[in-house]
């Protein structure tokens, strides 16, 4: 079942379109990753997700129901421009914060005890945001961001300004909260960290969606035929040996082994392939070469992009 | 409506928490009745100063009326020579050294002395040299002295109003002036005052990167609002504590210095200020006829109007401006880009303050009337006439346009602070501004 649903959402800024038709389908307990070039729209989705904005065509359904201001309470966002008043009391703020998003007092001053506990940064409720240092300030913001326990969470950015030992802690923190279930909606440039969490993703390019879905499917969907050989032996025997249905990318020496990156061509097997590597030496394995997404980004927008310029010209 | 209240309430108390509003709330006051305090005492010391003044007259006819008084001492040379008398001036501890001509009329008197001598001196020893001319020849005239002092007039116009039902009631023009003055440089201080601080405030939200974390959560025009409100809170309350505190120090000053020594006029003003009149000072003073009839055309005074008046163009003119200022602060990134919006607001504003005395002169004059009801400059400028009575329907169109024009604003500025605090590191034009306004969304 999806919890959100982005049904051809269209938004026009006074200087340019920033989304033009997007849809989307956001898995319920699920990590979402949107993902696109910087300026591509991505933060104008999610500030019509968070009711910021309002779009010109288009609806969101959030849980099935069209999408009403009310449902902010149950929407946790992380901004990617995020801040906090500097001279404000670090607890009091959080609880301004937790307030607004529709938390009784009491309520919210319980779980902002288990949390400063849990993240042990208990001493620094009386300090002034001023005092602490950008991570922990963004720690907690990061609180502030989950404390109403919201159905929906959206992170843009979530680790920037974290130290690799608080990068872990967050990591932690989505996933439990992914299995308490709920959705997250993850918007980064980190392609790592996409690869290690997302189980969707969406890439947004030039205001429109030009791919989505199940990450692995994509993946596979990506795939350009391409194996890694990894064999003992003469490498230039073999090279010189293979035909025209090969081509040999990339050659590397690894442990005493050759590793030759080579795409199938002209639907030619890895078995022909093999076959035409025994007589030069000894197979030690040989794997499919999966793009990264962080591949799959790159040439998606490159492609688009080519195609746009095409058709300028034209 | 309960995230505008919790909005209302951190506004207000971060700010009446800060050290620098407590002690600015304090210490105004402290500091006013400090100046008064430092003026009395100086006028005091001044006046405590004797000066010694030697004179020699040759035509031997003042030495009756030229008087000492509380800081000028005479003394008349007998010696007729020139020379010795300045030897004796040098010599001895004098200010001055007055040589009258045997023919004060004809001739010029002349006033020596190592300082430029001062004004009171001056216009003292000449009233008086005056008076003695001006006497002797009405003798001569046949006419008597105390014949004089019977006619001499010694007029006061007492300004009385007549009411609709025919009854007449004691006015002062100079009590209709200090109040309308002073509720009008109030006003006008507070809305730049604070008008600023609802600016600065957005500028601050937008720096920081709160506003988006903030407006996920609550509407823009009502983190709009709840800021101007907030804040219209913070300057009621440092208003109201100054009246508090004002009254506080007055009874303290009177305590302590002594009713007595404090200037007439001072005291007025201070009991226009507060708008109501202790019972001991009405004592006190009864001898002094003017300042009775000026305390009694006080209590003349609509003062339920001007009571009401003021509140009511202390909040509208309030709220008009802020909304304004907030506006330019959700289109700016920092203070320093603000001048280009705020000019065509700040003019208004001193421009009504600067032309206050001309409406004074003519407080029912069609230059009055317009700038009492134009939205920018009424909150001053109707202030200063309603002390002298304006006609009800100029007053309840000077309101109605001034709450249209903050339904109007407020509209102007939630459009283009509803952008505007989303866009960074961008500077915006007025076209910029038109656009947004016409642009829905």
């Amino acid at each position: 079942m999806n919890f959100l649903e982005v049904k051809e959402v269209s938004k026009a800024f006074v200087n340019h379109q920033a989304l033009s038709n997007v849809s989307l389908e956001v898995p319920e307990g699920k990590i979402f990753g949107l993902l696109g070039p910087n300026g591509a729209g991505k933060t104008t989705l999610i500030r019509i997700i968070n009711n910021i904005t309002l779009p010109d065509t288009g609806e969101i359904l959030f849980n099935g129901e069209s999408l009403k201001p009310e449902h902010v309470q149950h929407i946790g966002y992380l901004p990617e421009e995020r801040g906090l008043y500097k001279k404000m009391k670090t607890g009091e703020q959080a609880l301004y914060f937790a307030q607004l998003r529709g938390l009784k007092r009491h309520e919210a001053m319980k779980r902002l005890k288990y949390w400063f506990q849990k993240f042990e940064i208990e001493s620094w409720w009386n300090k002034k945001v001023e005092e602490l240092s950008k991570g922990m300030q963004q720690k907690v913001q990061f609180i502030v961001t989950i404390l109403h326990e919201p159905k929906l969470l959206i992170f843009d950015e979530p680790f920037s300004g974290f130290d690799p030992i608080n990068v872990n802690l967050l990591k932690q923190e989505i996933l439990n909260l992914k299995e308490k279930g709920s959705t997250i909606i993850f918007s980064t440039h980190n392609m790592a960290s996409v690869e290690e969490l997302c189980d969707n993703i969406a890439l947004i390019n030039n205001s429109k969606k030009v791919l989505d879905g199940d990450v692995q499917e994509i993946k596979q969907q990506f795939k350009l035929n391409v194996f890694d050989l990894h064999f003992k032996g003469r490498f230039d025997k073999f090279s010189a040996s293979i035909s025209t249905d090969y081509k040999i990318e990339e050659v590397r020496q690894e442990n005493g082994h050759t590793i030759c990156r080579t795409k199938l061509l002209n639907g030619s097997t890895t078995n022909q392939l093999i076959s035409s590597m025994l007589p030069h030496g000894e197979l030690v394995g040989m794997n499919e070469v999966i793009p990264s997404v962080n591949d799959i980004f790159i040439r998606v927008v490159e492609n688009e992009n080519k195609l746009q310029v095409a058709e300028q010209v034209k | 409506m309960d995230k505008i209240l919790l909005i209302i309430k951190r506004e207000y108390l971060t700010r009446v928490r800060k050290k620098t509003f407590i002690i600015l709330t304090l210490l105004a006051p402290a500091l006013m009745a400090a100046m008064v305090a430092v003026t009395v005492f100086i006028t005091q010391l001044e006046s405590d100063q004797l000066r010694y003044i030697l004179v020699k007259d040759s035509s031997n006819k003042f030495e009756e009326s030229l008087k000492d008084n509380k800081s000028i001492k005479f003394t008349f040379a007998k010696n007729t020579n020139v020379e010795s008398i300045k030897k004796v001036f040098s010599d001895g501890n004098y200010y001055a050294l007055l040589i009258i001509p045997e023919d004060p009329e004809n001739e010029n008197i002349e006033l020596i002395s190592e300082n430029q001598s001062d004004i009171n001196t001056k216009m003292y020893i000449s009233s008086r040299i005056e008076e003695k001319i001006r006497s002797d020849k009405l003798k001569e005239l046949g006419i008597e002295v105390e014949t004089i002092d019977a006619i001499n007039p010694n007029v006061h116009i007492r300004t009385i109003k007549i009411k609709a039902d025919g009854s007449e009631e004691l006015s002062s023009t100079e009590a209709a002036l200090a109040i309308g003055y002073i509720s009008a440089f109030l006003i006008y201080m507070f809305i730049f005052i604070y008008g600023a601080m609802v600016m600065r405030g957005v500028i601050e939200e937008k720096t920081n990167r709160v506003v988006e974390i903030l407006i996920s959560s609550v509407k823009p025009f009502q983190l709009m609002m709840g800021k101007i409100l907030g804040i219209a809170l913070v300057a009621l309350t440092q208003f109201l504590l100054w009246v508090v505190l004002g009254f506080i120090i007055i009874s303290i000053t009177q305590t302590i210095v002594g009713v007595d020594s404090v200037p007439n006029n001072q005291l007025t003003e201070q009991v226009m200020q507060e708008g109501s009149l202790p019972q001991e000072i009405q004592n006190i003073n009864n001898d002094n006829k003017v300042l009775n009839d000026v305390l009694e055309s006080v209590m003349n005074l609509p003062i339920a109007l001007i009571i009401f008046s003021f509140i009511f163009y202390f909040i509208g003119g309030y709220l008009i401006y802020a909304s304004l200022f907030a506006g330019i602060g959700g289109a700016v990134d920092n203070e320093a880009d603000t001048q280009q919006f705020m000019i065509p607001l700040t003019i208004p504003l001193i421009f009504a303050l600067m032309i206050a005395q001309a409406i004074i002169q003519n407080p029912e004059g069609p230059a009055a009337f317009w700038f009492s009801i134009l939205p920018l400059t009424s909150p001053v400028i109707m202030m200063l006439r309603i002390p002298y009575g304006v006609p009800a329907w100029e007053i309840i169109l000077s309101m109605s346009v001034l709450i249209v024009t903050f339904i109007g604003s407020t509209w102007v500025a939630a459009k283009i602070y509803r952008i505007g605090i989303l866009i960074y590191g961008k500077k915006f034009s007025y076209k910029d501004l038109w656009k947004w306004l016409r642009f829905n969304g």
